[in-house]
């Protein structure tokens, strides 16, 4: 049986594992490579990078970073953070990346998600959707916001969620489930979803929002934003149908370890892949 | 990690056809992790005298024989096949030997009597994540690793033999939705459709398993010393 995955997720910046506020106050936390293996070690399913470097130039210190972990972590790695173009997605896939991400670029040039997945199929292409519930003052948010992509305006439904890019700070009058309906039919291979509301509040997933998303879309969603517990994650996958969890400070502040997560979702009846200590 | 001593005096040569289609790092990066030496085939007459083949590949099975004919790969894989040498599918490298896909109705290999069919009743498409591993028979390309241990897929259709020797050619199956094959073996013909160089430990020793399978067969063979392709790193058309 499939199991349900638990993927730990980095955020990278300059070629450093970072923590703290995003892009401020920036704690070097280590080097990504040495981490992706810890965590495979302990059972990681799959690892992700999100790359929070601004300037381009940087894209280089990435790439070697992405070599150097595909070498020690032999486990899925998804890779995202400012990929705009299928040359950047393939550049990424080249270092040794299984998955590329997209998201701020995918709601701008949604044709991008159909031109990556012609490429190198649609395994490859996740659609990264930050969400945030609407509320009737979002929704006059969401009317002023001049977009092209924003064709469901119109048909506003105040009881949905709003698709949020640039890192959650800018409302697109997109609403999330018919948006991750549409990346799906363009080729996206997997959604990973994040509660803009959850995210770094450790109050639990949005499960409503999952679940709306999951009953409407074949591929398998990955739940983020809220994780405070083992308990947590059980439910993105009971009550959110969600197929894998992802979390970061919960993993990174050693608050909880990935076996302890797993334990917890087996006991909830859950198929989870049970990895037995490393003989060091 | 697990790494493997090779005993011998030298390395096993792994030829691992490079067309453009799929993760070539991670299965360059496994090979080496369990002490055998990569020669990238991006062509025919690159597979040279390497001591056992791989052929890998993600996606639909019509670009990949595409690209398999323009870099007149369809011929040597063919003979090598017939010539009985080691040969690991991974994915579509194990897809391609049946002898058509319902994909893109793509005639393939033919190596093998069957199809390469979508997955039947499955509740998530793509079959992506970790799943149990059933082997069907023992086989020495799973020593040291336990029934049902979980390897990673990606992946929306699986081959299906057909045929008197069907039962006997399938190593192992695996459960997403219905039943489909996950392992087969006839011979020194080997095919999984996990990816073992993805699948942690467990992977590894699949590789590793695999290169001690070809150096046994291998083994008397004079130490080839033939020009081996250069790595390419860049593997997309």
């Amino acid at each position: 049986m499939l199991r349900r995955r638990v993927i730990p997720c980095l955020d990278v910046a300059n070629g450093r594992v970072v923590k703290g506020t995003r892009f401020v106050d920036l704690v070097d936390e280590g080097d990504p490579a040495e981490l992706a293996e810890r965590y495979a070690a302990e059972g990681a399913d799959e690892i992700c990078f999100l790359d929070i470097t601004a300037a381009p130039e940087a894209r280089a210190t990435l790439l070697d970073v992405v070599e150097r972990t595909a070498r020690r972590a032999f486990i899925p790695l998804t890779v995202g953070g400012g990929v705009r173009s299928v040359d950047e997605l393939r550049d990424v896939l080249r270092a040794g990346a299984d998955k590329v991400s997209l998201n701020t670029a995918a709601v701008a040039d949604p044709d991008l998600v159909r031109r990556c997945a012609a490429r190198f199929g649609r395994q490859a292409v996740v659609v990264a959707i930050d969400a945030r519930q609407r509320s009737p003052e979002a929704g006059d948010r969401a009317r002023d916001v001049a977009s092209d992509v924003a064709r469901d305006v119109a048909a506003y439904n105040p009881q949905g969620w709003d698709v949020l890019v640039r890192g959650g700070r800018e409302a697109t009058g997109l609403e999330a489930v018919a948006w991750a309906e549409r990346a799906v039919a363009l080729g996206a291979g997997e959604l990973l979803v994040t509660s803009v509301d959850r995210d770094g509040t450790q109050s639990g997933f949005d499960t409503a929002l999952l679940r709306a998303i999951s009953d409407r879309v074949p591929v398998p969603v990955i739940a983020s934003g809220g994780a405070s517990g083992p308990a947590d994650f059980v439910a993105a996958v009971i009550e959110g149908g969600a197929d894998a969890v992802l979390a970061a400070s919960i993993f990174h502040r050693r608050i909880h370890s990935i076996a302890a997560v797993k334990a917890a979702m087996a006991a909830a009846g859950l198929p989870v892949r049970l990895v037995e200590p490393a003989v060091a | 990690m697990t790494r493997t001593r090779m005993t011998r005096t030298r390395m096993t040569r792994v030829a691992v056809v490079d067309y453009g289609a799929g993760n070539l790092v991670s299965i360059g990066q496994g090979l080496e992790a369990v002490g055998a030496e990569v020669a990238w085939a991006p062509d025919g007459d690159s597979l040279g005298e390497a001591d056992a083949l791989i052929v890998p590949g993600v996606g639909a099975s019509a670009p990949a024989m595409e690209r398999l004919r323009d870099r007149g790969l369809v011929d040597p894989i063919l003979r090598w096949i017939r010539d009985g040498r080691p040969y690991l599918g991974i994915c579509l490298g194990l897809q391609l030997l049946f002898e058509g896909s319902d994909e893109d109705d793509a005639e393939t290999l033919g190596v093998l009597r069957g199809r390469t069919v979508l997955l039947e009743d499955a509740p998530t498409l793509p079959h992506i994540g970790w799943n149990q591993v059933v082997a069907r028979r023992p086989h020495r390309l799973f020593d040291g690793i336990r029934d049902r241990a979980d390897f990673y897929f990606v992946h929306s259709y699986a081959g299906r033999p057909v045929g008197p020797d069907a039962d006997e050619l399938t190593l192992a199956e695996t459960v997403h939705g219905r039943p489909f094959l996950s392992a087969l073996a006839r011979g020194p013909l080997l095919g999984v459709q996990f990816h073992p160089e993805r699948s942690g430990r467990d992977g590894l020793r699949v590789l590793a398993n695999f290169v001690r399978l070809a150096a046994g067969q291998a083994g008397g063979r004079p130490a080839a010393m033939a020009a081996v392709a250069a790595p390419t790193p860049v593997r997309t058309a």
